[in-house]
């Protein structure tokens, strides 16, 4: 055997059990779930499954989680739809901007848009009450409400169906619009006759991605439903571990199930209708087809800055005035103003900064640790047969895809004892809500590297190849450098989610070991709004920086990479 | 039936103007071509007929209303147009004979009428047992004849064609040249037909506009384009042949045998008119050495199946291109005799 033949083999045997390593740890959890909630059901009756199905406060909540989802769905329908059409197709001025703006809401961690709304209504705003708009104390917070929760994830979920349609609209040929305005249709039929059908699976995958966002969200339900005793799926699990701990931790997986398979269900319909509405099309397209708005032109802007507004602005505005008053319930004057809450979070060395300091540290540790797995995995992926590509592309997803509450759950489910063999305890320390970034955000790292090296000429290699460079040095040397934009926008996509996430820390979190998300909601729980807000300014302060960060490598990444650029 | 007419049209994208200053004049039930090199502006003068894009400068009329001028724009769908595009445009959400009465269905054409129509059309195209297909399903050149059919359906005043053979290949070309033959003789419409191949304008088109940055280089029937090309360069995209300078006519002029023969006999300073002089003008003697015959040397030989070209060069260091009967060595000394040539305008 040649030196050349040999060498070759060993990358690829090393790189293939990489791959399968990686495939595997995607996989157990489910596999964790699947087994503890079907394990017990030689018991009959008394098995967790059955209970948990008998029980009325599950088909309750599943019933909320089902309620307010759709209705959120249908506000995220509205809205985005509105928007990408608009934008896509229309002569409006400021696209940039307002596709930038619309799409900030998606970035904003859950429990920092529902605390901002939270400022922004109710007796205790400090905004209303610095403009002397204030309710009278001790009337309700209209928020705290079933449509309050659909709002916010309708408003947090609308860019998703934005994204979705306008995709699609933006591979729409411009030929199709105008052979049908030259056959004699008006402006109005075409986007009726053509526009909407062609584009019409977009708008139902957008529809199904902002439902099973909205059904897996924890952060709206638990500060805008707890307070008020109204639990969907993923806060009636957090409440029963928050009240009873793992004892009952067997019906919680079989809680889990049952979202899992509701998120499993709605990806399937999604992948269906994006199969269905792909036509393979022909023509110039790329281009946003010039519908001109003529005399309503101003009026349109004015409706969708209008929109922007009270979705986005105001709230944020609520959030710095909440931020700048010295307590809950005073209104801001130039008297009152106090940055005293920006002293507590950076200046004083006790939880809030220890929560920053653990968000950062741990979303910076995975977003490197998965940019490191993500060249090597996706290089391996990319000479798989297709069939057995997205199988495991499938497999890397699933921690991805399904709600952060059952990832959570399935990962104490796991880790609760120690690891045999090696003997180290995860549980109650930062190392499990490691373990659990790096399982749930891998494929996110993983998805603009794929696609950049799948767009990346097989010849540039073999050229190297055919020049006398083995496999590592052509991974370092040539693949690498072309692919570093992408990567390091999978690292840097996996910081900005991990460092706000909440879901699966909630539930994996211990004294000592809080993270920024878990803190907004503890500050608030404990009535410091204040407090909250300040370091919910800063939160929105450093994903809008991160966001500008993204745009400005966006030339340099694959189309689709940055998801608020088309 | 009305005719179309373009009146120093200019558009400008920017500083940049893509068309420039173009006027023609066509005829109710003219078959046009709009020719040239890609960037030339004849997509631009398509979309502008079709009403895509709005006039800088001038204005079109179809008959005595005006379609476009700079104040004034007729929207694409109340123009009586119809257009095949180069990507076909099938709508993927409608099945073909969809596709076809789409059209019909806008001028609310229903029932018996509209069934009798699409079939019609769908017949004349050859694609009646394909109706119901979705148009993925179909092949390039049949969802080109989709097309062509939902362009018959409504009788428009013009049908506007925007390279619509670009994306078949070779042997489809010929079959659907034919079928864009018959659609014309049989609808009696008014074409414009836009294409960078100078041989499917010059098989289909009455006439031809040439352009060139913009500008109308040339306006003529494709008979006239080839035997009399107002310069050079329109001599040099249009058939083959060579340049040579004269002593002999002035421009528009044609040269015959003797006076050509004389005028590139003269001295090299006093032949300052260049004359086109097509292959098949020039007379190959191999052997007889005839007096007034101009000397030439073989450079190259290609077989062309049913005559060989001959690359020559001429004493005078010109280079000449002939067609001949049979192959010849390389390097061999011919006698060559011009026949005619056409006075060419000097390039501005």
């Amino acid at each position: 055997m040649t030196p050349g033949l040999a060498d070759s083999s060993q990358h690829r045997w090393l790189l293939t059990l990489l791959m399968l390593v990686i495939v595997a740890l995607s996989l157990v959890p489910s596999l964790r779930l699947l087994m503890e909630s079907l394990g017990g059901l030689g018991q009959g009756s008394e098995s967790p499954l059955w209970r948990v199905l008998q029980a009325e406060s599950t088909w309750r909540a599943l019933w909320r989680s089902l309620y307010t989802s759709g209705l959120g769905m249908l506000i995220a329908l509205v809205l985005g739809s509105l928007f990408a059409f608009v934008i896509t197709l229309t002569d409006i001025r400021g696209k940039a901007w307002l596709v930038f703006c619309f799409m900030l809401p998606m970035m904003i961690p859950p429990q920092v848009t529902a605390l901002s709304w939270l400022q922004l209504f109710g007796p205790a705003s400090p905004l209303l009450k610095s403009i002397g708009m204030a309710p009278p104390l001790g009337s309700p917070q209209p928020l705290y409400s079933a449509e309050g929760i659909a709002l916010l994830l309708g408003i947090q979920s609308a860019p998703l169906v934005f994204l979705a349609l306008r995709t699609s609209l933006l591979s729409l040929p411009r030929e199709l619009v105008e052979a049908a305005r030259i056959s004699g249709a008006r402006q109005a039929q075409v986007w009726r006759q053509i526009i909407l059908p062609v584009t019409r699976g977009g708008l139902i995958a957008g529809a199904a991605m902002a439902f099973i966002s909205s059904l897996g969200n924890f952060g709206i339900p638990a500060m805008l439903g707890i307070p008020v005793g109204y639990y969907v799926l993923p806060t009636l699990i957090y409440q029963r571990m928050a009240s009873f701990g793992t004892g009952v931790l067997a019906e919680m997986a079989s809680l889990s199930l049952l979202i899992g398979m509701l998120a499993l269900a709605g990806v399937a319909l999604q992948q269906a209708w994006m199969k269905r509405s792909r036509f393979g099309l022909m023509g110039h397209s790329g281009r946003a087809h010039d519908f001109s708005l003529g005399r309503w032109r101003g009026g349109v802007t004015a409706l969708l800055v209008t929109l922007l507004l009270v979705i986005l602005v105001a709230p944020l505005v609520a959030l710095v005035v909440s931020s700048l008053v010295p307590a809950v319930g005073v209104p801001l004057t130039w008297e009152t103003v106090t940055l005293n809450a920006y002293h507590e979070v950076i200046g004083r060395q006790g939880a809030t900064w220890r929560a920053v300091r653990n968000s950062l540290w741990l979303a910076g540790c995975a977003a490197l640790v998965l940019m490191l797995c993500s060249l090597p995995l996706a290089y391996r992926l990319q000479r798989l047969p297709p069939r057995w590509q997205s199988l495991a592309l499938s497999a890397i997803e699933l921690p991805y895809a399904l709600p952060g509450v059952v990832l959570a759950v399935a990962c104490i489910l796991l880790f609760v004892r120690p690891i045999p063999v090696i003997d180290v305890a995860l549980y109650g320390t930062l190392g499990l809500i490691f373990v659990a970034y790096l399982m749930r955000f891998l494929v996110v790292c993983l998805k603009p590297v794929a696609a950049g090296l799948a767009q990346l000429d097989p010849s540039l290699e073999e050229a190297a190849q055919l020049a006398g460079a083995g496999p590592w040095r052509r991974l370092g040397g040539i693949v690498l450098p072309l692919l570093a934009p992408a990567l390091f926008a999978g690292g840097l996509l996996v910081f900005l989610l991990a460092v706000n996430e909440l879901t699966v820390s909630a539930l994996l979190w211990s004294a000592g070991n809080e993270t920024l998300g878990v803190l907004i909601f503890n500050l608030d729980e404990g009535g410091e709004s204040v407090l909250a807000a300040a370091v919910s300014v800063l939160v929105v302060l450093m994903v809008a920086t991160l966001m500008l960060c993204l745009s400005l490598l966006a030339p340099r990444l694959p189309k689709g990479v940055v998801p608020w650029q088309g | 039936m009305a005719g179309l007419t373009i009146d120093s049209v200019t558009k400008c994208f920017g500083e940049h103007p893509a068309v420039e200053a173009l006027s023609l004049d066509i005829a109710p039930g003219e078959f046009v071509a709009l020719l040239g090199p890609s960037g030339c502006g004849k997509t631009t003068m398509l979309r502008m007929l079709a009403g895509f894009e709005s006039l800088s400068e001038g204005e079109i009329r179809l008959g005595g209303r005006i379609l476009a001028s700079r104040e004034h724009h007729v929207a694409p769908e109340r123009r009586n147009m119809a257009m095949v595009f180069q990507s076909y445009a099938l709508w993927p959400n409608m099945s073909v004979a969809d596709n076809v009465g789409y059209p019909l269905k806008l001028r609310r054409l229903a029932g018996e009428t509209y069934r009798r129509r699409v079939a019609q059309a769908l017949s004349l195209v050859g694609l009646s047992p394909y109706a119901e297909r979705s148009p993925q399903e179909l092949s390039g050149g049949q969802r080109q004849r989709v097309a062509l059919a939902r362009c018959l359906v409504t009788d428009p005043d013009v049908v506007l064609l925007d390279e619509p053979l670009a994306n078949l290949d070779r042997h489809l070309r010929a079959s659907m040249e034919q079928s864009f033959r018959e659609f014309h003789r049989r609808t009696q419409a008014t074409l414009v037909y836009v294409t960078h191949d100078q041989s499917e304008a010059m098989a289909l088109a009455d006439r031809i506009a040439v352009m060139r940055e913009g500008r109308l280089v040339q306006w003529a029937t494709p008979e006239t384009l080839y035997r009399q090309p107002r310069t050079a360069w329109v001599a040099s995209f249009i058939g083959q042949g060579s340049l040579l300078n004269v002593a002999a006519g002035r421009p528009d002029q044609r040269l015959e045998e003797a006076m050509l023969m004389r005028g590139l006999a003269s001295a090299p300073a006093e032949r300052t008119q260049p004359v086109l002089v097509r292959p098949e003008h020039v007379t190959v003697l191999s052997d007889a050495l005839s007096p007034q015959a101009l000397c030439g040397r073989v450079e190259s030989v290609t077989f062309r199946g049913e005559r060989y070209e001959l690359y020559l060069r001429l004493e005078s260091g010109e280079a000449l291109l002939a067609y001949h009967h049979a192959a010849l060595d390389e390097g061999r000394q011919v006698a060559l005799i011009l026949r005619e040539g056409w006075c060419l305008e000097p390039e501005t």
